[in-house]
């Protein structure tokens, strides 16, 4: 049992933000009865490229970047005695991606990690995280996008069946900066991650793109804010998610806020989901708050369908049999954000692991 | 030599307001080699003639029978069917989002042969295919039917055609939509992938245009979901100059 110093409220469930999330799931991740290990997991995969930096900072130094009033994350704030920072200076073109890795933990602890990625003026790169293995894991992870920079962050969350693993992902993306993240969850018991982006200066945009694949018992939370509080900004957003087999359950939510001031916003998001079984529950809440009228243009999309019998027909009636048509039906539904992620090796990775699910679904 | 034998064919539909028959008794016999077009007006239940061979879901065989070289094609899943050397150009085909052209057509080339066509002659294969189509190499990297004109998409279906080998083709109002230059290429797909493998043609149109280009041995006058009449080319002059208003019932 931790104690915390300041005051952040454990979630009912009742709250908003709460309300999908099995909170007897989190294992303790939320109300500070887990069991804290200091792990460190999280490692650059071989050596620094030139203008790259990856170390760990005491927490003095590293003071977070944003304020949240989140319960998980102010536990780990509390308690994280050092930050991994990966710093790409300024001006630093990045031509391989930046590989962060991390290593499989323990289920009877759980690591409460902060990470900061700064990318500096007008420097590009592909960061890369590959999360496996089994653990439980609370994440504060902070990403500052310097004015010109261009990141590229991939998360993937190819966990083993027994993780719990709540994560904040935060955006500050300054003036004429770009940002893309994209989120992939194929594996673990409970997934909550928050894929959030603030502007904090015109001429920036961010793509947030995710895929996730929920079978029997997994429950999967990817919950997006967008704050456009500045003018000529632009977000898009595309999530597509598919669920088979009993008590698969998915939820996604679309913030998006724009206020009085941001002015010329150009925004869109969709969902999509593919239900392959009964038994499944896609929650699909896309959800636009507009304080101005003068803007380039505002939307979204949610759909959630089962697999469409026309185009397995046509793919059968070319002789590919019923599962073989399935798998090339969901691997093209996920293609689309899968492809977005340029290395070969991961997307053919990816795409395994997805058969493997439709596989063990037995659908 | 193959045989495609339709016998007593009724079929129905399921709709809002029960059951309804569309096939009323259908008797057809297509051999290798010859090329029969059903004619008749829209609404006629040609097009569901052409899906219940082809094993679609949505209608129901109420009776009757359809063989290929003595198989029960009915029992056949729709997979099977193709396997058994049975093809159906469609009217509309499906978009399929995220699967390449490239690797739809390798996938099917898998299933329909047995084993994986081996990568230096399929290349080659489909390059010839769709050199002889005038379609651009680009669209093999396109997704299948996603954003096709409608012409692109029966070019597709013709170029699978050549490419697959069917024994028999149904080809659903492959003429529809197309200018001339085009239903011209596709029609002489048509007529290499007969003369290549001896192909039996079962031709659905409205219009005779595409005759001039595919020459049918045999016509049918289809009308109310059965075989109203039946001739040789010459009934087709005589549909162009009377059209189908003695075979619809006021």
């Amino acid at each position: 049992m931790t104690t915390l110093t300041t005051n952040y409220l454990t979630p009912t469930g009742r709250e908003e933000a709460w309300r999908f999330t099995p909170l007897k799931r989190l294992g303790g991740l939320h109300d500070g009865t887990a069991v804290i290990a200091d792990r460190r997991s999280l490692s650059l995969k071989g050596v620094a490229a030139e203008g790259v930096s990856f170390e760990r900072i005491s927490r003095e130094l590293a003071a977070p970047l944003t304020e949240s009033d989140d319960a998980i994350v102010g536990r780990i704030r509390e308690n994280a005695a050092d930050v991994a920072v990966l710093t790409i200076k300024a001006n630093t073109e990045v031509a391989a991606p930046i590989f962060l890795n991390r290593s499989s933990g323990a289920t009877d602890s759980a690591e409460l990690s902060r990470v900061q990625i700064r990318i500096e003026n007008h420097a590009k790169a592909t960061v890369i995280i590959e999360n496996s293995g089994d653990t439980h894991l609370a994440e504060d992870m902070e990403i500052s996008v310097a004015p010109g920079a261009n990141l590229t962050l991939v998360t993937l969350q190819e966990w083993d069946g027994k993780t719990i693993h709540a994560g904040r992902h935060h955006a500050i993306v300054d003036r004429d900066a770009t940002f893309k993240s994209i989120v992939v969850t194929v594996g673990g018991s409970l997934v909550r991650l928050l894929p959030t982006v603030d502007f904090i200066a015109p001429g920036a945009s961010c793509e947030l793109l995710g895929v996730y694949f929920a079978t029997s018992g997994q429950f999967f939370e990817h919950r997006m804010f967008v704050d456009h509080k500045v003018p000529n900004a632009k977000s898009r957003v595309n999530y597509k998610g598919a669920l088979a087999g009993d008590g698969a359950h998915t939820v996604w939510i679309g913030d998006v806020f724009i206020r009085a001031a941001a002015e010329g916003t150009d925004t869109y998001e969709l969902n999509r989901n593919l239900l392959l079984s009964d038994g499944a529950r896609a929650d699909s809440v896309p959800n636009l708050e507009i304080e101005t009228g003068e803007i380039v243009g505002a939307g979204h999309a949610s759909t959630t369908g089962r697999f469409d019998d026309e185009q397995l027909f046509y793919l059968m009636s070319r002789g590919i049999n019923a599962a073989d048509a399935r798998r090339l039906v969901v691997r093209g539904f996920f293609n689309e954000i899968v492809s977005e992620i340029g290395v070969e090796e991961i997307q053919d990775r990816l795409m395994d692991r997805i058969d493997g699910e439709l596989a063990k679904a037995g659908s | 030599m193959s045989t495609l034998e339709i016998r007593g064919l009724k079929v129905s539909v399921e709709t809002e307001n029960g059951s309804v028959e569309i096939l009323k008794g259908v008797d057809l016999t297509i051999k290798s080699g010859e090329t029969h077009a059903i004619m008749g007006p829209n609404g006629s239940g040609k097009s569901t003639l052409a899906y219940s061979i082809a094993g679609h879901p949505k209608y129901t065989i109420t009776s009757g029978t359809v063989t290929l070289d003595g198989a029960d094609v009915l029992e056949m899943t729709v997979d099977e069917r193709a396997k058994a050397g049975l093809f159906l150009a469609m009217q509309y085909p499906v978009e399929v989002p995220g699967v390449s052209v490239s690797n739809f057509l390798r996938t099917a080339a898998t299933a329909l042969r047995g084993e994986a066509p081996k990568l230096r002659t399929w290349v080659g294969e489909v390059k010839g295919a769709m050199e002889a189509l005038s379609m651009d190499p680009s669209f093999a990297q396109r997704n299948v039917n996603e954003g096709f004109s409608g012409g692109e998409k029966k070019r597709h279906e013709i170029m699978q055609l050549e490419l697959l080998k069917p024994k028999m083709a149904i080809l659903d109002e492959t003429d529809s939509g197309l200018d001339v230059d085009a239903l011209r290429i596709v029609s002489e797909g048509v007529n290499r992938a007969k003369a290549a493998n001896d192909l039996g043609v079962l031709l659905i149109t409205h219009y005779t245009r595409i005759l001039r280009y595919i020459k049918p041995d045999f016509v049918h006058v289809f009308a109310n979901g059965k075989i109203v009449e039946q001739g040789g080319p010459e009934l087709a002059d005589k549909l162009e100059a009377n059209g189908y208003a003695e075979y619809v019932t006021a």
